[in-house]
């Protein structure tokens, strides 16, 4: 501490964006309560079909003869997945707010001072975590959940049509979500309002459209991001609601969205 | 080398720096000094890039800091408040952006242990005092062995040894040819660290000028003399072109004349003085007449 002596270097790199992508990745991992949270999404998708199913095949024989008719064997496989969107939804906008509360941007900007390298790296670090972890995750939950159901023989077979895009579905729903929150994050730039956009857009919204005229509810609920999303991971088709495909592409076109206007603000702003 | 010119930032209607032009050299530390809330750290987020400038440019190394392709390798910045993760380690910290220039982990290490951050690397940034934090953001500077350092209030929070390491960092970072651009709002701490000055007050340049010069030319020199023939003595001074104020019985102050031409000319007309002593202004004193006015401006727009 006493003498004074900087350590000069030999190499210089330049700013890449595979090397912002691991600056982004170090970041993620480096966090603990980022760990704990993918931990704690990874356990509820997992665990709560395996719960679903023990509990519904225990209490089946209670069932009505209308309740075994119309029961869904994919419903409680998917079930974790809905409540870990909460978990990645937060983590998404946690992911870019954080470095606001904290100050970190300053650092992380004047790294990178064209500032898009970021919001990229951001995206396609957490987008790959999240499907790395969720595919895994809801994939056992479907195999777990079936073969708990079969005993009374209303499991879904992997090769039932529908099945296998329902079950990739959910974890590409869920990979969406991840980038659609880094984009609300981005915006917002304050974890309150972040989570507040998200928690308004997926959970209050929906439910708000069924005091609309019954008509005006059928046109437009489709298109919001949940009830567009949901059709991805959803065996029927209901009516009044989206294709598979065209639900996908609403919720992806929603997500483009708000990455093209994070990405206009992030470079437009001061930080 | 940082060049400033016509460098302008509103926040609403409030103007924060108003007009800034000048440059900042290589191989001497530049003090950045200013009272606080004149403009001093948005001077430097407006050098990074980190806010756009309303009107005005200014460039780093003959470039405007976003056009640098290794930004870090050509300056290395400390921050006002704290720019780190709470949840993160130090050395997490360093780590992750030392990664956005390729740089090697034992450069990070090698840094941890040139801030005396060793014992602690591996812990939460958030549980660090003020001093830690300020150490790593030295580090943070550092890491790209950069061309240009600038570090905002590096002292704050700081023990005795803390300060005096980093006046002896910023000597050694100027003796190596780099630029060193340092804020404070503290003179007599830019005194002992700084070969030249940059004074702003409410986002104007006050001066531009070294130590040296700013000391010599800002502070009032103040004669304080004494003598039991006190209405003669205050005639002879004031018939010299003195002005003259009473401090209590056959005391004074003088200004305008130095302490040798009171002497003579109290002897020349035979006076007895019982006290002769110059008095120069400190330089808190001086920085202080220099940014008054600035800051009278301030409370009177304040007041209306």
């Amino acid at each position: 501490m006493s003498s004074v002596a900087i350590p000069s270097m030999e190499f210089r790199g330049r700013v890449t964006q595979v090397r912002v992508i691991l600056s982004e990745w170090t970041k993620l991992r480096s966090v603990r309560s980022t760990r704990w949270s993918l931990l704690v999404a990874t356990v509820l998708t997992i665990g709560f079909p395996i719960l679903a199913s023990a509990v519904i095949s225990s209490h089946w024989s209670q069932r009505s003869p209308d309740e075994r008719a119309n029961f869904n064997a994919l419903d409680p496989a998917l079930i974790g997945s809905q409540i870990a969107q909460l978990a990645i939804g937060v983590l998404g906008v946690l992911a870019i707010s954080a470095e606001y509360s904290t100050g970190m941007i300053r650092a992380t900007l004047t790294a990178v001072p064209k500032r898009l390298p970021v919001l990229w790296a951001k995206t396609i670090v957490f987008a790959t975590v999240t499907f790395v972890l969720m595919l895994p995750s809801v994939l056992i939950a479907f195999f777990a959940s079936q073969s708990i159901l079969s005993a009374h023989h209303v499991s879904l077979a992997w090769s039932h049509p529908g099945v296998a895009r329902a079950v990739i579905g959910a974890a590409l729903y869920l990979t969406v979500i991840a980038i659609l929150t880094i984009g609300l994050g981005t915006i917002v730039r304050s974890t309150a309002g972040g989570i507040s956009a998200f928690a308004a857009i997926f959970f209050v919204l929906p439910p708000l459209m069924f005091t609309l005229p019954t008509s005006w509810n059928n046109a437009i609920s489709q298109y919001l991001p949940s009830e567009a999303g949901r059709q991805v991971f959803a065996l029927h088709h209901a009516a009044h609601t989206l294709t598979p495909l065209t639900g996908g592409l609403v919720l992806a076109g929603y997500c483009a969205a708000a990455i093209a206007i994070a990405a206009v603000l992030l470079v437009r702003r001061d930080v | 080398m940082i060049e400033a010119r016509g460098l302008t930032k509103d926040y609403g209607d409030k103007r924060a720096v108003d007009g800034l032009s000048f440059d900042v050299k290589p191989g001497i530390v530049t003090g950045f000094l200013g009272p606080n809330g004149s403009g001093k750290s948005t001077t430097m987020r407006l050098i990074l890039g980190l806010d756009r400038p309303t009107a005005g440019s200014v460039t780093v190394n003959g470039k405007p800091y976003r056009r640098h392709a290794a930004p870090l390798h050509e300056v290395g910045a400390l921050l006002e408040a704290r720019s780190v993760h709470t949840g993160r380690s130090a050395r997490n910290h360093l780590l992750a952006l030392a990664q956005t220039h390729g740089i090697a982990r034992s450069r990070v290490d090698e840094l941890i242990d040139v801030v005396g951050l060793h014992e602690v690397a591996r812990k939460r940034a958030g549980q660090f005092s003020l001093g830690m934090g300020q150490r790593l953001g030295i580090a943070t500077a550092l890491l790209g062995d950069p061309q240009t350092v600038m570090l905002d209030e590096p002292v704050n929070g700081l023990d005795p040894e803390g300060i005096r390491w980093i006046r002896d960092l910023l000597k050694a970072l100027a003796g190596e040819g780099r630029t060193v651009f340092v804020s404070s709002h503290l003179m007599s701490e830019m005194a002992l660290t700084a070969d030249h000055l940059i004074v702003i007050g409410r986002g104007r340049l006050i001066a531009d000028t070294s130590v040296d010069d700013f000391v010599a030319g800002a502070s009032k020199k103040l004669v304080h003399v004494r003598s039991p023939q006190a209405s003669a003595l205050r005639d002879l001074l004031a018939g010299l072109g003195a002005s003259i104020e009473e401090v209590d019985g056959g005391a004074f102050e003088v200004s305008g004349l130095t302490a040798e031409q009171v002497g003579e000319a109290a002897a020349s007309q035979r006076i007895v003085l019982h006290e002769l002593t110059p008095h120069l202004a400190s330089l808190e004193e001086a920085f202080m007449d220099l940014t008054r006015d600035e800051l009278e401006f301030a409370h009177v727009e304040a007041a209306t």
